[in-house]
């Protein structure tokens, strides 16, 4: 950890993938430290988050949407939205950008070790999810059984397309990929994540469900998780809000008496029910 | 804890020690206005002052502040900037180096804030008792008082000709040791004229604000339209909010041209609607009455929930000055009273 937390590490861009083009363009930047040690020091779990900046536009945090099982580099995929993402958007290889972290707290890949694992996400609240996919993917006999559900308004916006397509062709993965209107060509689910949920009825034996997606879907993935017999400790989710210190300082992410930047933003349904706030 | 005097006719004797070594920040008067500003001479210091209108958190925690330097774009570099030089703040009342001690909370921790604490480490705090509080100070519903001298390093209290000098901390010490031709050691008589007068200023405390149980009954009535009642007449200007020693959330901007730039935090206020506005237009805290209930939250139940203590230290600066008269005293005796 920095000495000065607010100060960032330099780090250049190492590549960038367009993952969805149109009106709300997501990309991914692969990010490497410019000093190595530093590269190598940092370590992180999957679930937590960075602050990336460009000098002189700001700072976003992020999660880091890359595995620490993937080594030399550090991954965040971006929707452009406001002043800060539209500023990385025009990035290129070879470009500058602070990076500070990481922050928050984390999946519990350790707990979780043997159990089955259902990912449910929409939209750009993959980015989270992707990193616990590549770490359970990669230490794959730690696990139980793997289900993917995926799914995005239309083809065209389903995010980390490529690596979807490899895990389709894993037999040791399972991936439900939804549209939410149909398309000619489009031999898979069309409907909303949650109803898409309730059809692939994962079981919730050993099972723990981990959903990130916007707010009106992870509603209802909750209630529908609960009508397949999830348990309010089975069901985790990450948050997000506005922040610009991302250390529990400068005082606007929280909900209730915690911060999602700190205390978060994973929580458990459970520990979501017990707390009351703004969220 | 040293006991002492110092003769009234001495101080400026005292504070031109003090500036030999360090930069002295004490009220100083303009325009009708008490600020804690840089003095050079003592005769600048006016010490016939309820309170500063800003709180001297302005000092730990600039209103702007540049966090470091940096040439900018995509092949920017970073330039980090000197910390903060060794200062004393004399004056300081007991409730706003109470209110230090609750930021500490805040800015040490699990990542320690280097700006705030090496202003809090390089900074003398030489307190002067109340000895007539305001109409709406209420540090006494916090078992405090107004010569409370647990916060400071040194604790002045006007007993007459002489002020009552007690000494609490090591940096205290080192400046009545440096100093040691000004200072006697107290008599009975002299501490018992300490406690006289501490008592005097705790009987002229008319107000309380009724804590008892706080986050306990906050906890029930978070839903409750007594939110909306009281932020019915906020105009959401956000005077509360920077004017309160304890409120320390901050905005980070960067500022720059196509050459230089800086990565500079300035402090914000709950009470602003962009405060939590999400990129997407998404606002978790779209109506005045979410804001100002959780200004109030923040400070008697969070703040109590994560750092067992209320974030209020009683100087009445946010009731003195509201436009419209939101009385922070009856918002919270008042909420204690609601039946969920």
């Amino acid at each position: 950890m920095k000495e000065n937390p607010y100060e960032p590490w330099l780090a250049t861009v190492q590549d960038v993938r367009e993952e969805v083009g149109g009106q709300r363009p997501i990309k991914t930047f692969k990010l490497k430290f410019n000093d190595n040690k530093i590269q190598d020091n940092f370590s992180y779990i999957p679930g937590q988050c960075a602050m990336v900046s460009l000098l002189g536009m700001g700072e976003c945090f992020f999660a880091i949407s890359s595995s620490p099982t993937k080594k030399g580099y550090i991954e965040v995929s971006v929707m452009k939205l406001g002043k800060v993402t539209t500023a990385l958007h025009e990035l290129e290889t070879g470009d500058t950008v602070g990076v500070r972290g990481p922050y928050g707290n984390n999946f519990d890949v350790n707990g979780w070790k043997g159990k089955n694992l259902i990912f449910i996400g929409g939209g750009i609240g993959q980015a989270p999810l992707r990193s616990l996919i590549q770490y359970v993917v990669d230490k794959r006999k730690d696990y139980g059984k793997l289900d993917i559900i995926y799914g995005a308004r239309t083809s065209k916006d389903i995010s980390y397309k490529e690596e979807f397509a490899d895990l389709e062709k894993r037999k040791d993965v399972n991936v439900h990929l939804s549209i939410d209107v149909k398309e000619d060509g489009w031999k898979k689910f069309v409907g909303f994540v949650p109803d898409n949920l309730l059809k692939v009825k994962p079981s919730p034996k050993n099972s723990i469900a981990i959903t990130c997606g916007p707010p009106i879907m992870i509603k209802f993935v909750i209630q529908n998780l609960e009508k397949l017999g999830f348990t309010e400790d089975q069901i985790f989710t990450t948050l997000e809000m506005r922040m610009k210190c991302g250390i529990g300082k400068c005082g606007r992410c929280n909900i209730g008496n915690l911060y999602v930047c700190k205390d978060g933003p994973v929580f458990s349904y459970k520990q979501l029910k017990n707390i009351y706030g703004e969220r | 804890m040293d006991k002492m005097i110092l003769s009234k006719n001495d101080l400026s004797k005292l504070i031109e020690e003090l500036l030999k070594k360090n930069k002295v920040y004490g009220p100083v008067k303009s325009d009708d206005t008490v600020l804690f500003e840089e003095i050079k001479k003592p005769t600048e210091l006016y010490l016939d002052y309820l309170n500063s209108e800003v709180p001297p958190k302005a000092l730990m925690l600039h209103q702007t502040e540049t966090l470091f330097k940096f040439i900018p774009g995509p092949k920017g570099k970073i330039e980090p900037v000197d910390m903060d030089e060794k200062k004393v703040i004399f004056g300081i009342r007991p409730c706003d180096a109470k209110s230090f001690a609750i930021l500490d909370h805040v800015f040490e921790g699990d990542f320690d804030d280097p700006y705030f604490i090496t202003k809090r480490k390089n900074t003398i705090l030489i307190g002067l008792s109340c000895s007539t509080p305001g109409t709406n100070c209420f540090c006494t519903s916090f078992d405090d008082s107004p010569a409370a001298s647990k916060y400071v390093d040194i604790l002045l209290t006007d007993i007459g000709n002489n002020y009552y000098v007690e000494v609490i901390s090591d940096l205290g010490k080192q400046v009545t040791k440096a100093a040691g031709k000004l200072f006697k050691s107290a008599t009975e008589s002299d501490t018992k004229k300490k406690k006289d007068a501490e008592k005097k200023a705790i009987d002229m405390i008319s107000r309380t604000q009724k804590t008892d149980k706080i986050v306990e009954k906050l906890d029930k009535i978070f839903e409750n339209r007594f939110w909306k009642d009281v932020a019915f007449k906020c105009l959401g200007c956000g005077t509360c909010t920077y004017l309160c020693p304890t409120c320390h959330c901050f905005d980070i901007q960067d500022e720059s041209t196509l050459t230089k730039g800086a990565r500079i935090r300035v402090w914000d206020n709950c009470m602003n609607p962009e405060y939590t506005i999400h990129a997407s237009g998404y606002n978790p805290r779209p109506a005045r009455a979410n804001r100002v209930r959780n200004r109030i939250y923040h400070k008697y139940n969070y703040y109590p929930k994560n750092f067992d203590v209320i974030a209020c230290v009683g100087c009445g600066r946010c009731i003195d000055l509201c436009p419209v008269n939101i009385d922070i005293i009856d918002v919270v005796t008042k909420a204690g009273e609601v039946k969920p």
